[in-house]
């Protein structure tokens, strides 16, 4: 201990652990103010309020549908928008207007499943090569920027192709593992950055080991980005498992996920659009609301 | 600058090679079995480890592994699983197509968004600043797919003016394919657009900012002046190296918009031979894919560091 400036440590030096981290109540002001700036911010609360919209109804889903989503099947194919069916019928007779509502489900849960797989797993290895640098960091980054030549949608269709089976679950832990990657590189900037600071030299000093530096130290002074590679990697999630889907990888039918539905009615977009437009402009409205959230979430932590 | 160059070489061979070995796991170890799954469930086992036998699929994994890198280093990329013909024959005609698509899409993308980035760097905090940055978000967002219906609800079934599939008949003139690219290339440019903008906004803002702008103001030069020598010189650079990384971004949209438009790119080929589990067009098609994203961003790489004085006299890295 006698080589450390008493200073770094401060007050709590020789007695109680030292710590530079801000006291609790401090981090609560912040996060308020945060919290604060963001409600004020226009084009957060349009989008948060798409949002809650579409949550709502995954929650809900098809208890408050006027129709059964999947398995009302009328008389009426593929009839256009009219009173009794407000965006038309498909090729099965199912009402468009309830499986586009009830089609936020799948993709609610898929999406931010995988980003927070992503999130948890790519923070873990952010720390640990930003933390050992050198050799460890060097051969992870190799084997990161190898697997981000390819874009997700590619990895997907060889991962899954190979696989040879469809579902929910493995477009989840594939989106999970490939944004991993994109995760560690920022976490590792910042761990690289923050390693610099005289907490973390006092806490090596102290004699603490590797993980409890990584994960109790450093890992709360990181958060800020975390949130935001959170927040920014969701609405590439959503990007990401509409693809996949609708390409006939990701979500499967009967869903009425929207992806689905494109997938399923696309080639009948003419003339029998509606099939087809409706869930399509649905997913815009969901990936516009998460990036709205997240661009305003990014200009409040960073600025 | 010899060295940064040497490096940025090196750095592009290492990655393949690892891209490579993953692409080459991938396709070893989830298959359990190729021949299983080209002949299906039904076929005898003696026609298995035939066809097993015939790809060379009964051999250990390193000597698969070297005698395929063997094959992709001198151009010979294997037969096709599927169709018995040279797998190279498929792949070069659709990554031509995939080619046009993608350079009509750079072509419209880069001078609008570019200007859009700038304009909005400009006036920054402005209405029409709000209103580009907003929109450029918003289709960097959405899927290409979703934009695709739209564009096609509007300009195929309302308005007429364009036709529906990207593929022109034999023998077209380069205007018609143009007319029959537009749709798709759109698509794949309004989702780029939002992320040049915004990088080109970002080093706009930063140069207005910086002090060789004041400077420049005070000693009296007019205002296009400044803008032009400096603050556009100075923000222009990191757009390149974004605009290159946007490659793997394009060549994922390639898979979707082609097969939207059901065009026969490399995209669309991807998709139809992992639908036919033809395994050795798949994987040399990924690798054809990642060999051109790493040379585009290895050329953009380089290029940057020769308009970089910084790099090119070697000050930095």
């Amino acid at each position: 201990m006698s080589v450390v400036d008493p200073d770094l440590i401060g007050p709590g030096a020789g007695g109680a652990p030292p710590t530079l981290v801000a006291p609790a109540s401090e981090a609560r002001t912040a996060r308020n103010e945060r919290l604060r700036l963001l409600l004020r911010t226009p084009t957060v609360l349009v989008g948060a309020f798409v949002l809650l919209f579409w949550v709502t109804f995954a929650i809900l889903g098809d208890r408050i549908t006027p129709y059964d989503p999947i398995f009302d099947q009328s008389q009426d194919v593929l009839v256009g928008p009219s009173s009794e069916h407000w965006f038309g019928t498909d090729t099965l007779g199912r009402d468009v207007f309830s499986r586009v509502l009830a089609g936020s489900r799948d993709i609610l849960l898929v999406a931010p499943a995988a980003t927070l797989l992503g999130t948890v797993l790519g923070t873990a290895i952010g720390l640990v090569i930003g933390y050992f640098r050198r050799r460890v960091d060097d051969v992870v980054s190799r084997v990161i920027d190898a697997i981000l030549v390819l874009p997700v949608i590619l990895t997907g269709v060889v991962v899954i192709t190979a696989l040879g089976s469809r579902s929910p679950l493995i477009v989840t832990i594939l989106i999970g593992i490939v944004f991993a990657p994109l995760v560690a590189r920022t976490v590792r900037a910042a761990v690289l950055a923050e390693s610099e600071l005289d907490y973390v030299q006092a806490a090596r000093l102290r004699g603490e080991r590797a993980p409890y530096v990584m994960f109790k130290e450093i890992l709360p002074n990181v958060m800020p980005p975390i949130v935001v590679e959170f927040t920014v990697r969701l609405g590439y999630a959503i990007f990401a498992v509409a693809g996949l889907t609708f390409i006939g990888l990701g979500i499967q039918p009967p869903s009425p996920d929207w992806a689905v539905q494109v997938f399923e009615y696309y080639s009948f977009v003419d003339p029998y659009w509606w099939a087809t437009v409706f869930p399509a402009l649905a997913i815009a409205s969901l990936v516009i609301a998460v990036n709205l959230v997240a661009d305003g979430v990014r200009e409040v932590y960073e600025r | 600058m010899l060295r940064y160059i040497v490096k940025r070489i090196g750095l592009a061979i290492v990655t393949l090679f690892l891209l490579s070995l993953i692409v080459f796991a991938l396709s070893q170890m989830l298959p359990a079995n190729v021949a299983r799954a080209v002949l299906g469930q039904f076929a005898t086992q003696e026609a298995i480890d035939s066809l097993n036998h015939e790809i060379g699929a009964d051999r250990p994994a390193v000597v698969q592994y070297l005698d395929y890198m063997r094959g992709f280093v001198q151009g010979d990329l294997g037969v096709s699983l599927a169709s018995q013909t040279p797998v190279w024959s498929i792949l070069e005609p659709a990554l031509i197509n995939s080619l046009k698509l993608a350079a009509l899409a750079f072509v419209i993308v880069v001078p609008i968004s570019i200007v859009g980035g700038i304009v909005a760097g400009l006036r920054s905090g402005t209405l029409g600043d709000r209103t580009i940055t907003i929109f450029g978000l918003s289709m960097s967002a959405i899927p290409e797919f979703v934009t695709g219906i739209i564009l096609i609800l509007v300009f195929v079934i309302w308005l007429g003016w364009l036709p529906v599939t990207a593929q022109w008949d034999e023998g077209a003139g380069p205007l018609t394919q143009v007319k029959h690219l537009l749709l798709p290339s759109l698509c794949l440019a309004l989702v780029l657009f939002g992320y040049i903008a915004r990088i080109t906004r970002a080093g706009v803002i930063e140069a207005v900012d910086a002090d060789y702008t004041r400077t420049a103001y005070l000693k009296g030069l007019p205002t296009h002046t400044v803008i032009r020598r400096h603050v556009l010189r100075n923000a222009l650079l990191p757009t390149i190296a974004v605009v290159a990384t946007q490659i793997s971004y394009l060549v994922g949209g390639l898979l979707i918009v082609e097969g939207l438009f059901n065009y026969q790119g490399i995209g669309l080929q991807v998709f139809l031979s992992a639908q036919q589990n033809d395994f050795t067009v798949l994987t040399s098609a990924v690798l054809v894919l990642g060999l051109v994203v790493l040379f585009v961003t290895l050329v953009a790489d380089i290029l940057y560091g020769l308009l970089n004085p910084r790099i090119r006299f070697g000050t930095a890295e």
